[in-house]
């Protein structure tokens, strides 16, 4: 039996990676399509030929492309992530501390919204139906349907122009006490957690809902059990391979809501970098970027997969 | 059981007829008005979307402009009527390459079977491992923003989502064993997908159109509010919250009027979704 | 003494689709008095799981009790509130529900779930709760009674889960135990032992029982008496002896008809009068299984070994065997779903590709097979006409009005009204559905029909009532059946020759009324002497040989 989890683990692993090969791929390519040389682009309209040809035999531009895939593919692999057109300037050092602060925001946002949105999400499923199940339920389809700037721009059209409780559109200043901090990121915070927390109420619900429909959910009532015991004892567990999951894609909405949030409010994270290179067609940033949010996301995918494997007493 | 015990009386009275409540009403007239107001767009504006008719930026609400006016003085409404055929045109083009690709190739995935199968599932399940605005990203910094491109972009994101959804439910259907008394007569797969698969799975796959919609216009409008979507002097409703922006700290209609049409075609989208037209099946007595 | 139970004028409603409120329970009324065993019988629809429900004031989604009372022991369920309810359900009246491996949480131990009734009535301490688990284990013949409780569900038998569920209701020391349909998801040979070990826990306990069940032979064995419903009313009320003895209302007599099916005997003198009987189909000992070859040629899960036979043609053959003896399989490695690993299949005299997809438009058109389940069988987004027309169009190019004729043609055949061409199959009984089911066979005017369970999901009346269809389609178009079924008083009705399969292999093969007779294969004695029969005392005198029980019960 434990040999067919860790071969269903393994699998799952071998899966992973599989995904990630075909994703750098995809990325390289998206990022190659368009005629047009990034030499000429890099040296400005003036370039002569000679210094075009010259740039491109450096950049090995000359190459089949599935080598130019290779060699980038393997760059990636040990750390070297290529040379920012832009600034000139190394991608690993620009990147390093950007993803820092993106990763402190999405690990504030996850800690205050994952509690509350199962809470929410378990809650309402206890209660389908009721007035409480069915204001959760219009309001998180509200969220999923409006875009995150939406829920940025009121955010700071409430808390900062109206009541003026928080400061608004930026970042730019440096962080001296604990108070400060609260009012900073809690704009930011604040979004992201909105923007996820209704997937992830939707998703426990259903998943609860569909836990309590069953047979055995019927049978723990038949034995006297009051709602609660049903829901905590005989739902729940079986729920929890779902929920996993559900919290685990929900955490990959962050990074969408990340790219929207860390541009409006300012923000020196990973995404705001990105954005702006997109802005100023910087390729081999872009594909680093795209790369570490894939693999973030893999991480987050894989670990909710296992959890769900592990959590399947059939498989024990 | 219960229920069926009701059902399985013999049938000699039978009501049909569709049930359709009063969210459902209301959304599907939001959700025409928008139709309406893509196709007629250059009659029903009141002014004349690049005309500046204020001295004033940012104006207020008024009389003569319900939505104010934008960072130049222009006739806001004007802007966002006009901004729904961007919007809307772009989207639904966008949903119709995604969905009639994914559809098909997610029937056919389903009813074939074997290594087409296989082969096709883990090379789309691999694409929709990239984040959707991440993938839009680095389209656009490959391939540019124009407006056919982002009709492709946007097509291409949603494609594996629609298949995954088609290819589930037609695997169910094609477990049933009126597919296999199909195949043993000796059907081919056109055949199979037409009269046996699709019929059965037809009001799901268009709740999931409808669905999909919505992703698309939200990740336009994101993608135009970064300033990577619809390029200036165009511009879409994610356009007219990024150019207004500056709006923001006056309180300005012109930075929330967009985002609210956004919010009214999407949420009506999705209660229509939620509050389809019920067939009654009641056949009792 | 005074009953125990005591339902009066009993009314449950549902709300359908339309929002409308219809009434499925009609007035119904009847008492248990202590230590008795009342069972309810009818087909689905009749109401008896949402009667017997009732005595735990529970109703299913969409359903209420719209009137009438139902008092246990004194309270009445209909009238108490939600929680008082909660306090009654398990230590006054359990329930065994139909399928133990639904009903019981995967993701528990099962001795978590058999005392949770002691731990939410906080009955008596964990230990003493545990002790008394295992005595009942004990009683109810489980195997390891001491260490069963430390499994998760999916690690025992489904007839294991089904004594453990009656375990779990005896438990809290009930008055009232509801068993819903309890063995109907077993085969035969597991069914008797799990009878008897209820019937033997309740004699010695003393406790009330309803017993909810569609099978008078099963009812026969265990209840006191017999309440007969049909659509929500009670037709009649009876000792046990009274209603198999000397029913009064014609549909109880009507049960009991269907129960006993006349014999086939028109083929015999049919085949007599023929030519030299010609084989239709020829099987060569066929192997298929599931699963990757393995260096021996076989599959990895063989389900079928080696199997052989000739059916002639106009004659019936049957093949019976419990659940997972590979009769399915058989059927789909014939209809071409599932290619033979070995073995040869010879149609007509010709041999016939392993695949379907393979065969000759002509082998497809003259071999039909009809699905068990007419629910699935059946594409729902079509009509009655489409299902019809296609075979039609597609074997013999019929159009238009010419086609529109033979729909008419077959459905009176099949009997069936022909207004009925432009209903979906959702509209239709599940007779009709399974009467289209076989209609859409003969629309390919086949040789040889391959009938998978087709009786097995319907009613007895309905299946009956098939059951005559078919033979009377066979003396009108001379077809060939293949039976499929695991219930063998079904396949004597139709069949000339029964086979009986054993783990893959067909173990004999021997004329319809010879089966289960001395001197027969053992395993053929065993599954013959397991089915119940109308006989109340059958259960407690059948002797059966523990060696051959050990040897062949899947367990």
């Amino acid at each position: 039996m434990n040999l067919h989890l860790l071969s269903l683990l393994g699998g799952r692993l071998l899966v992973a990676l599989l995904t990630l090969l075909i994703v750098s791929f995809v990325v390289f390519c998206a990022t190659q399509i368009l005629p047009g040389d990034v030499a000429e682009v890099l040296l400005g309209q003036a370039a002569t030929p000679e210094a075009v040809a010259g740039l491109r035999a450096a950049m090995h531009l000359n190459d089949p492309a599935i080598l130019r895939f290779f060699r980038w593919l393997g760059g990636m692999l040990t750390g070297d992530l290529g040379i920012s057109y832009a600034n000139n300037r190394p991608i690993a050092e620009l990147v390093a501390g950007r993803l820092g602060n993106s990763l402190q925001l999405a690990a504030a946002t996850a800690l205050f919204s994952v509690p509350i949105a199962l809470a929410l999400g378990i809650t309402s499923a206890m209660l389908r139906g009721s007035l409480y199940d069915r204001s959760v339920t219009m309001a998180t389809i509200t969220v999923i349907s409006v875009p995150e700037f939406m829920i940025a721009t009121a955010g700071v059209l409430i808390f900062a122009v109206w009541l003026k409780w928080l400061p608004a559109l930026s970042f730019a200043r440096d962080v001296h006490s604990f108070g400060e901090m609260l009012r900073i990121y809690a704009m930011p915070v604040f979004t992201l957690s909105f923007v996820i927390s209704a997937q992830m109420i939707r998703m426990s619900r259903a998943a609860v809902v569909e836990a309590l429909n069953t047979p055995y959910a019927e049978m723990a009532q038949l034995k006297g059990a009051s709602r609660p015991r049903v829901v905590l004892r005989h739902a729940l567990p079986n729920a929890l391979g779902p929920i996993v999951n559900a919290v685990a894609l929900s955490l990959s909405y962050l990074l969408g809501g990340v790219i929207i949030v860390e541009t409006i409010f300012n923000y020196p994270g990973i995404a705001k970098l990105m954005v702006d290179a997109v802005a100023t067609r910087d390729l081999p940033l872009i594909q680093s970027c795209a790369m570490i949010f894939c693999v973030v996301y893999l991480l987050l995918i894989t670990t909710a997969d296992v959890i769900a494997i592990l959590s399947n007493p059939k498989l024990r | 059981m219960a229920i069926d015990a009701a059902n399985t009386t013999t049938a000699s009275q039978r009501r049909t007829g569709y049930r359709f409540n009063l969210t459902g009403w209301i959304s599907l007239i939001v959700i025409l008005a928008w139709a309406l107001i893509a196709i007629l767009a250059p009659y029903v504006t009141p002014h004349g979307i690049s005309d500046i008719v204020d001295t004033d930026y940012f104006g207020p609400m008024s009389l003569q402009f319900p939505l104010g006016t934008d960072y130049l003085g222009r006739d806001m409404l004007s802007r966002i009527l006009f901004g729904a055929r961007y919007t809307v045109g772009i989207s639904l083009a966008a949903t119709l390459i995604a969905c009639s690709i994914g559809v098909t190739l997610g029937m056919a995935a389903a009813v074939t079977g074997g290594w087409f199968d296989t082969v096709l599932s883990r090379f789309i399940d691999a694409l929709s491992s990239i984040p959707s605005k991440l993938f839009a990203l680095v389209a656009v910094a490959g391939v540019g923003s124009s407006i056919p491109v982002l009709m492709l972009i946007l097509g291409i994101i949603y494609t594996p989502g629609s298949y995954r959804f088609a290819r589930a439910l037609a695997v169910n259907v094609n477990t049933a064993d009126f597919v296999t008394v199909a195949r043993l007569r000796g059907e081919k797969l056109s055949y199979l997908i037409r009269a046996e698969i699709l019929p059965n799975i037809i009001g799901p796959v268009l709740a999931d159109v409808g669905l999909r919609f919505v992703f698309i216009v939200l990740l336009l409008s994101g993608l135009s509010f970064l300033g990577l979507g619809v390029q200036p002097p165009e511009a879409d409703w994610g356009s007219l919250v990024r150019e207004n922006i500056g709006g923001l700290p006056f309180g300005s209609p012109a930075v929330m009027a967009p985002s609210f049409a956004i919010a009214s075609l999407t949420i009506a989208v999705n209660m229509l979704i939620d509050n389809l037209p019920q067939k009654i099946r009641d056949r009792s007595e | 003494m005074s009953p125990l139970v005591e339902i009066r004028d009993l009314k449950v409603e549902a709300t359908t689709d339309a929002g409308r409120r219809v009434e499925i329970i009609k007035g119904v009324s009847f008492e248990i008095a202590p230590g008795e065993i009342v069972a309810l019988i009818g087909e689905s629809g009749s109401g008896k799981t949402t009667i017997a429900l009732t005595l735990l004031g529970y109703t299913r989604a969409g359903c209420r009790i719209a009137g009438g009372s139902v008092s246990v022991d004194g309270r009445d369920m209909a009238a108490l509130s939600e929680k008082e309810r909660a306090k009654v359900r398990g230590v006054d009246v359990a329930y065994v529900p139909q399928s133990a491996a639904a009903a019981f949480n995967p993701a528990q131990r099962i001795m978590d779930q058999v005392i949770e009734i002691t731990r939410i009535h906080q009955l008596m301490p964990r230990p003493a709760a545990e002790a008394k688990a295992v005595e009942l284990f004990k009683a109810l013949s489980l195997p390891a009674p001491e260490s069963i409780g430390s499994r998760y569900p999916h690690q025992v038998s489904g007839g294991q889960l089904q004594r453990l569920s009656a375990a779990m209701a005896l438990i809290g020391d009930p008055k009232v135990v509801i068993f819903d349909e309890p063995t109907t998801a077993l085969d035969v040979t597991t069914q008797i032992e799990v009878l008897r070990a209820f019937k033997s826990v309740m004699r010695q306990s003393r406790m009330a029982g309803v017993y909810v069940s569609h099978d008078l032979a099963v009812v026969a064995q265990i209840a006191d008496r017999i309440v007969v419903l049909k659509g929500g009313e009670i037709q009649e009320i009876g000792t046990t002896e009274q209603i198999l003895s000397a029913p009064k209302h014609p549909y109880t007599r009507e049960l009991l008809a269907a129960f006993s099916p006349v014999a086939r005997v028109a083929a015999q003198a049919a085949a007599t009068a023929s030519p030299p009987p010609q084989p239709v189909l020829e099987l060569d000992a066929v192997s298929a299984g599931y699963g990757r070859l393995q260096p021996n040629g076989k599959p990895l899960m063989l389900a079928v070994d080696a199997v052989s036979f000739k059916l002639e043609r106009g004659r019936n053959l049957g093949v019976i065997g419990e659940s997972g003896c590979g009769k399915s399989t058989l059927a789909r490695t014939i209809a071409g779903i599932l290619p033979p690993s070995s073995g040869h299949i010879r149609f007509d005299g010709r041999p016939m590709a392993p695949l379907a997809r393979d065969r000759t438009p002509e082998e497809l058109r003259k071999l039909q097979i009809v699905f068990q389940s007419a629910d699935t069988a059946l594409n729902p987004a079509q009509s009655i006409e489409d299902i019809l027309g296609r075979p039609l169009a597609f074997y013999h190019g019929l159009r238009g009005p010419a086609r529109d004729a033979r729909i008419d043609r077959l459905l009176d055949l099949v009997h069936l009204p022909r207004a009925l061409k432009h209903r979906l199959p959702g509209e239709l009984s599940g007779g009709q559905k399974q009467r289209v089911n076989l209609a859409r066979a003969l629309a390919a005017d086949p040789e040889l029909v391959l009938c998978d369970e087709i009786t097995s999901a319907l009613d007895t009346v309905v299946a009956a009532a098939i059951i005559e269809l078919l033979k009377e389609l066979q003396r009108e178009l001379g077809l060939s059946y293949l039976f499929i079924s695991h219930d063998l008083t079904t396949v004597q009705a139709i069949c000339d020759e029964v086979a009986v399969m054993y783990r893959g292999v067909k173990v004999e093969q021997l004329p319809a009324d010879q089966v289960g007779k001395a001197g027969g294969h053992p395993y053929a004695r065993l599954l013959m002497s397991s089915v119940p029969k109308l006989d109340p005392s059958w259960l407690d005198t059948l002797e059966r040989d523990p060696e051959l029980v050990a040897a062949f019960s899947k367990r």
